[in-house]
């Protein structure tokens, strides 16, 4: 059975638009016809923009002219997360603060999409500044998980995941704070990537945990994950904290895999039949010639809490630039202090001002030692025991959640909904790159759901993660 | 510091210094809130850490070379487009001292 447009990879479509079996335009009306169709039900987009004529008649050229030459990307419609800076599109990062913040610039990674010859097909739903495992947050509704939509399809870049998995985009870009984008990926089928810390520029993002933050892929193969990943990382005098090439890991990628696994840390929270696929898939790469190691990551249990001093720390500081002033939401009350005070109250979602609050909480005169520099000096032995571990293993395997996709309202109280980010955090709060791919699905009323095996190599090793993740998936990279 | 209460005078408080209001009705929610998140956190508590100096990230000039600056102007129009209130091109804000 041939496959309609949308629901192409990136791969699939590069090769059928060099090989003139369509053209930019036609691909581009096959996913947003499908997407207008769809999007009132999944609340995946927040905007589905209008052509860009222009930028369609220079990809069509480009294929035409540079043939296999020209960027895989070239023609290829994307979902963007609505905190990723477009020129003179709105980017809200789903908030009532930023509802009609017109990027005046283009961040980096847009940037360089446009270079490759990618199109926006629009802004994709997310929780209110990346804040939330779920859409939940977002103050544009729920972005639905097109498996059944009756479930969330994760979150903070569930919107981005919404529109890749129903294909009303062919891969999307999210961002990853303690999770965003492989938690979304895991809960929607898809392959999710967060890269180093460093590899990809920031410029242009609207920030949540600055020291956590990275823009990254969410895609419907493994291949064409590395497509984006390669289109987007490299240093950029715009972010200083990205990382000059003398600093990457050249570890080469090896063909049989030392695999790391952490068994204390499974022994509980985990739903059997999602542990079941987790072991499946080791066995099964075991079976085909991979060693198995176990390794021991004892304060792992410590990263979330850890997690949630760091991430609502930085948020404070970086969300107390939106006061009404220059840009966004603009109360005005009778004084500049109320002028403050009235933008952020009207602004600000019950999510965001409950981080802020802790964040300032944790700053505070008195509590700094016990909560935020106590959590930083737990990141230097969090990145030591993975260090350490790495001497032994090339990967470390986990499941990316513990749980399949939940059900809207499941997870009210704050808690809970963190505890589902509990495997992705370290990634981010020890800045190493980390996959999340589809591992097999379970049943749950009736509805099959997918699951996610979550790997983490060294800080700087993003390549080994695309080799591990296609062993998975079964791809040919 | 896991046992610590959190009151709704705790909320307010730290509310004012982030200068967000938060309504009567929700305060006592916010506290209960945070009881639970604090109590999660805390866990931090029992964990000691070995009694070394915090290493700071290896040092590296992140500067590039000074030169080749914007045309002054290049941004003026798309930033003062954005802004809430304004005369010609300068932001306009209340008046910031008192005279009284």
């Amino acid at each position: 059975m041939t496959k309609a447009l949308n629901e192409l990879s990136i791969t699939e479509a590069a090769r059928g638009l060099r090989a003139g079996e369509f053209s930019v335009r036609e691909l581009w009306d096959a996913c947003v016809s499908v997407a207008k169709e769809r999007n009132t039900e999944l609340n995946a987009y927040l905007e589905i923009f209008e052509a860009d004529e222009e930028a369609m008649a220079v990809a069509q050229k480009r294929i035409d002219t540079e043939k296999d030459a020209a960027p895989l990307l070239c023609g290829i419609p994307l979902a963007m997360k609505d905190n990723i800076l477009i020129e003179g599109k709105v980017a809200s990062a789903a908030s009532r603060m930023l509802e009609n913040h017109v990027a005046v610039r283009d961040a980096t990674i847009t940037k360089k999409l446009k270079e490759a010859g990618a199109l926006f097909i629009g802004r994709t739903n997310m929780d209110e500044f990346a804040m939330g495992s779920s859409t939940e947050h977002s103050a544009y509704g729920v972005a639905k998980n097109p498996l059944d939509v009756s479930r969330t399809a994760g979150g903070s870049s569930g919107g981005s995941a919404s529109a890749v998995a129903a294909h009303i985009g062919l891969a999307g870009l999210g961002t990853d704070t303690g999770g965003s984008i492989r938690q979304p990926a895991a809960h929607t089928g898809l392959v999710g990537m967060k890269p180093t810390y460093g590899a990809v520029s920031r410029s242009g993002l609207i920030a949540l945990g600055s020291s956590l933050d990275q823009a990254g892929p969410l895609a419907k193969t493994v291949a064409d994950a590395k497509i984006l990943f390669d289109t987007l990382e490299g240093k950029d005098e715009l972010d200083a904290t990205t990382l000059p090439d003398s600093m990457r890991n050249t570890k080469e990628v090896p063909s049989v895999f030392r695999i790391g696994v952490p068994r204390d840390l499974l022994s509980k929270g985990m739903d059997a039949d999602v542990l079941a696929h987790f072991n499946e898939t080791l066995s099964r790469l075991e079976a085909e010639g991979h060693t198995l190691v176990d390794v021991s990551l004892p304060t792992s249990e410590y990263a979330l809490p850890v997690y949630y001093v760091i991430m609502p720390a930085e948020a404070s500081a970086n969300l107390a630039r939106f006061d009404g002033i220059r840009y966004g939401h603009a109360a005005r009350g009778e004084t500049l202090l109320s002028d403050y005070v009235l933008s952020k109250t009207e602004g600000f979602g019950p999510e965001t001002v409950r981080r802020i609050l802790l964040g300032t909480f944790v700053l505070s005169s008195g509590y700094i030692d016990a909560y935020y520099r106590k959590a930083d000096a737990v990141r230097d032995v969090l990145r030591d025991e993975y260090n350490t571990a790495f001497k032994e293993v090339d990967v470390i395997a986990f499941p990316t959640t513990p749980s399949p996709a939940f059900k809207f309202g499941e997870k009210s109280d704050p808690v809970s909904m963190y505890l589902e980010d509990i495997f992705t955090v370290t990634a981010n709060l020890t800045g190493m790159p980390a996959i999340s791919v589809p591992m097999g699905t379970v049943e749950r009323e009736g509805v099959l759901l997918p699951t996610g095996m979550h790997f983490t190599a060294p800080h700087g090793a993003d390549q080994l993660l695309f080799k591990i993740g296609a062993l998975v998936t079964k791809e040919t990279l | 510091m896991s046992e610590s209460r959190t009151s709704a005078e705790d909320v307010q408080r730290l509310a004012a210094l982030a200068r967000i209001q938060v309504n009567e009705s929700d305060l006592e929610g916010f506290a209960t809130e945070f009881e639970s998140i604090l109590a999660y956190v805390g866990k931090l508590d029992e964990l000691s850490l070995p009694d070394t100096e915090k290493r700071v990230p290896e040092l590296r000039n992140v500067f590039r070379e000074d030169g080749e600056p914007f045309v002054p102007g290049t941004w003026t129009e798309k930033i003062v487009g954005q802004f809430p209130e304004k005369e010609g091109d300068s932001l306009s804000v209340k008046q910031i001292i008192a005279h009284d």
